[in-house]
């Protein structure tokens, strides 16, 4: 195949098989694809629901994290196979769309390929699955949409937003402290929601972990947390009513970007370079003197002489502070950045009521928090944990936590958890398999099939009985028409998930459906895998 | 099949085969350093393997054994994390975290073996914990009205931290000095305000405690050797020619007359320096940086002992202990804060020279100096005294205080007990398991004394039955008695810290169900 004749009969190669180490064709490409995706699938699938275990993540240089977040275990995994490293990408997308359901996603295309496998094996052509499979999502999305439940929350009422939030926790470690740690989310991404507009801006909450403490020590600060110190050891750790500027220019005499040379050549230009560069310093001190400030925030460092003057004219400074760091200060604080000594002026200052330095522990770790901020809207959640890896842990599921109360706030509908939803999408797409005619009837169940895997797998990590649990939450669902009935995985002794409060956004569920169809559709079609090898 | 998809080393283990690689790491670990618990507790040698430094310490030191092992199990890992944590949050404690997870994990392993889930042993463990901490809520004492009553908690404290490190035998000596140490504090708790001052010679029992401040620097040639009613000025600038900061200027001349004019003005300028500092009207003059001939022998001249090249720390400290502020401009005298002590004076330790800050300002700050009689006994001699001043800082912070001797262990663990049978399903056995491994602790601080472990324990089970609440391990005679006269006490923070850390660990490590690892970087040159 890989060589071709011309129309004068000369021969030229398309492809070198030097070149091409490896290919795979046909059948037997998709076999090998889909069995790569499913050995990818299978790690994933055993951190499902709220009893799914945690995996164990030693990187190259020996770190270990552990975490049960898919999107963060298959990015650390160092995936190789091409196809793998597509569901990698699906659990990312789904992590940057939606912030949870990062495992279901990748269950849920794992499942789906296993099915088309089944179906290959019977010589159902790949595309015919595909487009099976495009109308049965297109059938379950609906039926998500139909059984959907609107939340109805308030500023003041929030126990909805907490009890989502509780849901999504319930599959991290930090489960033990769920009710608080679900209060810090909802709390944290409220403070910064603008509800009218239905927005979220996610770069006004920041993270900070301290290894130390215990999980219920974790605290949301209404602020800036700054890893930082005061840059004087004797500078005040206390401020109140803060007028604070924010210095993008180093506390040094200016560096003039062109290239010069100042030549000294006698005593007097001597002294009176001293004398001029003494004033330097003072004349920029005097300048954020006379602009009101009581608080310095420089991006860049300063020298001995600058730090001694700023404390003797009880300025407290905190050096070299980040540039991110430095923007969400000027938002919160309503300051503008200046970059030149000569701009300081009055109304460029933020104020906040008050900045102090805190010390953790007995490591004189020290951190400097702005609270009371004039667009108070900041926050900073301190996350501290009995080690490290729990820390980052904490840190990772609070993040999808606040992901899922910023859903509810963007849109308000609901589907029950549970794997309730799956259930009734299998249902209705069984349903309307039947209805179809043709060798897609046979995909569209397959979908079906596929979607039963998820409470499969819930109830299969709870230590239940899977196959047992899911005919009887299945007949239950046909029998009294409710969609809510899902596998009681915290033997809570009620299959209706509406009851026991477990519940996730209806986009989230939707897009988790949607994007592994498309991955799924994608890796079907692919019929040819050549693998480029090096020149020999 | 299983690796076809990530890179070429990389390993995935899963289901049991990762859960027994855990257990097992997490276990070894454990049992390393299982026989430093308790007083009767025996040290290891660690020596570096590296080709040029073989150097070896001694120590018993839990954070500090794990932090120099090289392991390479995950599981492991974690165990050393929260020794560390354990270090820098409370300082003492750090085998204890290590040994329970690893005694919780050995539970674990059994149970697992009954065909236990483990998230259900996970799920017993929480409630057992939150058992645990209420009876050790319960048990907590709280002294910090009565400063006399409180004293003595924090005497027998630092006796208890003391008494399982390399100073047991003068245990009541140093315990004293901790406390004294750690009451100058204040409430402030800054460990940096205690020096700890190494100098080999001597023995163990002549350390002690300067409540002034010690330098270990010398006084400037020519100057005066003791200045009394000192008044200091803590500086940090350089007493060298100082430098041209205003960018890309150079000197430039072009005859020799000019050099000595440049030069003369260099000079001019040292001068001037040293006047205006000279001009603050005090009699002592200390930098961080490094005094050069010329301004030394201004100062000498105006009868100024300066002293040159104090660390940084070591400025820091005197910033605090004599209440001065340091300095690196000089033009304003009227606004700087001048340090003030009574006395300065060169005096001899040993065989070596310090200059020694009496009668501070601010008397928060001290130096312990330390006697011994090797390198080696001074190194683990500090980590011992850092531990129980550690210790101390965290209970003036969080003044609750337990009794010691393995008594809260067994509390806790009846504690547990006690909620087992009206807890239904399999949850219960894992809480027993909870129990157990509560238990261990003191079989484990009484098997490493060479007692009976079995035996006591029983016994001590017994007598907490009667309700003989504080009751622990006598290590001294060998049998049960009240922890109270004998006073031994530990702090509570640190004991909540162990109980909580460590099962937050052990559940962490039994949740993971696969290990991956990649595969390692590949270096470059081998």
């Amino acid at each position: 195949m890989s060589m071709v004749f011309d129309e004068y009969g000369r021969p030229f190669i398309i492809l070198k098989e030097q070149q091409a180490k490896a290919r795979v064709k046909g059948l037997e490409a998709q076999k090998s694809n889909i069995l790569a995706a499913k050995a990818i699938s299978s790690i994933l699938r055993t951190s499902l629901g709220p009893k799914g275990m945690d995996k164990m993540l030693v990187d190259a240089d020996g770190d270990v994290a552990i975490t049960n977040d898919g999107a963060t275990i298959l990015e650390r995994m160092e995936v190789q196979h091409q196809v793998a490293k597509l569901l990698v990408e699906l659990s990312q997308s789904q992590d940057n769309e939606i912030g949870d359901g990062t495992t279901g996603v990748v269950v849920l295309a794992g499942a789906l390929l296993s099915q088309a496998e089944k179906l290959l094996d019977r010589g159902i052509h790949p595309v015919r699955i595909a487009e099976g499979y495009e109308a049965a999502c297109e059938v379950a999305v609906k039926t998500l949409a139909d059984i959907g439940d609107v939340i109805e929350f308030t500023k003041e009422d929030t126990s909805p937003l907490i009890s989502t939030a509780e849901t999504t926790l319930n599959s991290k470690i930090i489960n033990v402290n769920r009710s608080k740690m679900a209060k810090i989310a909802v709390d944290a991404v409220l403070s910064v929601a603008d509800l009218d507009r239905k927005d979220v801006n996610f770069d006004m909450i920041k993270m900070e972990g301290k290894p130390g403490g215990r999980l219920e020590d974790t605290e949301l600060v209404s602020g800036i947390v700054l890893d930082k110190e005061m840059s004087h050891s004797q500078m005040s750790k206390e401020i109140t009513d803060v007028k604070c500027c924010l210095l993008t220019c180093p506390f040094e005499p200016p560096k003039p970007k062109t290239k010069h040379k100042l030549d000294i050549d006698s005593k007097e230009a001597y002294e009176k370079l001293y004398k001029h560069e003494q004033e330097y310093f003072t004349k920029m001190i005097q300048q954020v003197k006379d602009s009101g400030a009581n608080l310095v925030i420089c991006q860049w460092g300063f020298d001995d002489e600058a730090n001694h003057l700023l404390l003797q004219n009880k300025l407290p400074a905190i050096r070299w502070v980040g540039g991110v760091e430095l923007e969400l200060i000027a938002i919160a604080t309503g300051a503008r950045i200046i970059p030149r000594f000569s701009e300081l002026s009055e109304e460029k200052l933020g104020t906040a009521g008050k900045v102090r330095e805190i010390t953790f522990g007995t490591t004189e770790e020290k951190m400097v928090i702005i609270e009371d901020c004039k667009n108070s809207n900041a926050v900073t959640c301190i996350v501290r944990g009995g080690n490290k890896m729990i820390v980052e842990e904490a840190k990772r599921s609070l993040h999808d936590a606040m992901c899922v109360v910023r859903n509810l706030i963007k849109d308000n509908r609901v589907v029950y958890g549970g794997g309730s939803a799956e259930i009734a999408c299998s249902l209705s797409v069984s349903a309307h398999a039947d209805t179809v005619m043709g060798t897609d009837q046979y995909a569209i169940r397959a979908f079906a099939d596929a979607l039963d895997d998820i409470p499969l797998a819930l109830a299969e990590n709870c230590g239940l009985s899977p196959i047992e649990e899911l005919a009887n939450v299945k007949s239950k669902q046909l029998e009294s028409k409710n969609p809510f009935l899902g596998v009681d995985c915290t033997q809570a002794g009620t299959n209706d998930m509406k009851k026991q409060g477990v519940f996730e956004t209806l986009i989230g569920k939707q897009q988790q459906l949607l994007l592994a169809t498309q991955v799924v559709k994608m890796v079907l079609k692919i019929d040819d895998v050549i693998t480029m090898g090096n020149y020999q | 099949m299983e690796n076809a998809y990530m890179n070429q080393g990389a390993q995935v283990d899963k289901g049991e085969n990762a859960r027994m690689s855990s257990f097992i790491g997490a276990i070894a670990i454990a049992d390393l350093v299982k026989t430093t618990l308790g007083p009767k507790g025996m040290d290891k040698i660690l020596q570096r393997v590296s080709q040029n430094d073989q150097s070896i310490s001694v120590t018993n030191d839990g954070a500090t054994i794990l932090k120099s092992v090289n392991i390479d199990n995950a599981a492991a890992k974690v165990l050393v994390d929260i020794a560390k944590v354990q270090d820098d949050e409370v300082g003492d404690g750090t085998t204890s975290v290590a040994v329970f997870c690893g005694e919780l994990l050995r539970e674990a392993e059994k149970l697992v073996a009954q065909r236990i889930h483990p998230q259900t042993i996970c799920r017993g463990w929480r409630l057992a914990r939150d058992a645990a901490r209420s009876a050790l809520e319960a048990h907590a004492r709280d002294n910090k009205d009565n400063e006399e009553k409180f004293r003595d908690d924090l005497f027998n404290i630092a006796r208890t931290t003391l008494s399982s490190k390399l100073l047991t035998h003068d245990k009541d000596y140093f315990a004293n000095l901790a406390v004294d140490a750690v009451m100058r504090l204040k409430k402030s708790g800054n460990l940096d305000h205690i020096q700890i001052i190494k100098k080999a010679g001597g023995q163990l029992r002549d350390s002690y405690l300067e409540t002034g401040f010690i330098m270990d620097k010398k006084i400037g040639v020519g100057c005066p050797k003791k200045v009394t009613n000192a008044k200091i000025l803590i500086a940090n600038t350089s007493m060298d020619t100082d430098k041209i900061k205003i960018y890309g200027s150079r000197v430039r001349v072009d005859a020799m007359s000019k050099v000595a004019e440049i030069e003369e003005a260099e000079k001019d300028k040292m001068r001037a320096k040293c006047k205006k500092i000279v001009d603050h009207g005090i009699n002592v003059f200390v930098n961080r940086q490094l005094i050069y001939n010329f301004p030394e022998q201004l100062f000498a001249e105006a009868g100024i002992m300066s002293i040159e090249h104090a660390d940084f720390e070591g400025v820091e400290r005197l910033a605090a202990v004599t209440g001065g502020e340091v300095a690196s401009t000089f033009d304003h005298p009227e606004l700087v804060n001048l340090g003030m002590c009574d006395t300065i004076e060169e005096v001899m330790i040993g065989e070596d020279k310090v200059i020694r800050f009496s009668g501070c300002k601010a008397g928060e700050a001290c130096t312990v100096v330390l006697r011994g009689a090797s390198g080696h006994m001074l190194d683990e001699a500090e980590r011992s005294l850092h531990d129980a001043l550690c210790v101390l800082t965290q209970t003036v912070k969080e003044t609750r205080t337990i009794c010691g001797g393995g008594c809260t262990e067994i509390l806790m663990a009846a504690a547990v007990d006690k909620e087992v049978p009206s807890i239904p399903g399999k949850k219960a056995l894992a809480m027993e398991a909870f129990a157990r491994a509560l238990r261990q602790m003191p079989s484990i601080v009484a098997d490493n004394g060479g007692y009976d472990s079995a035996e006591l324990i029983t016994q001590l089970r017994a007598a907490h039955a009667q309700g003989k609440s504080s009751y622990g391990l006598d290590m001294y005679n060998g049998l049960v008695a009240d922890m109270d006269p004998l006073g031994v006490r530990e702090s509570f923070k640190s004991k909540l810290q162990v109980l909580m850390s460590a099962s937050e660990a052990a559940e962490m490590i039994l949740r993971v169900d696969d290990i991956i690892k990649c595969a390692p970087r590949q270096r470059e040159g081998h």
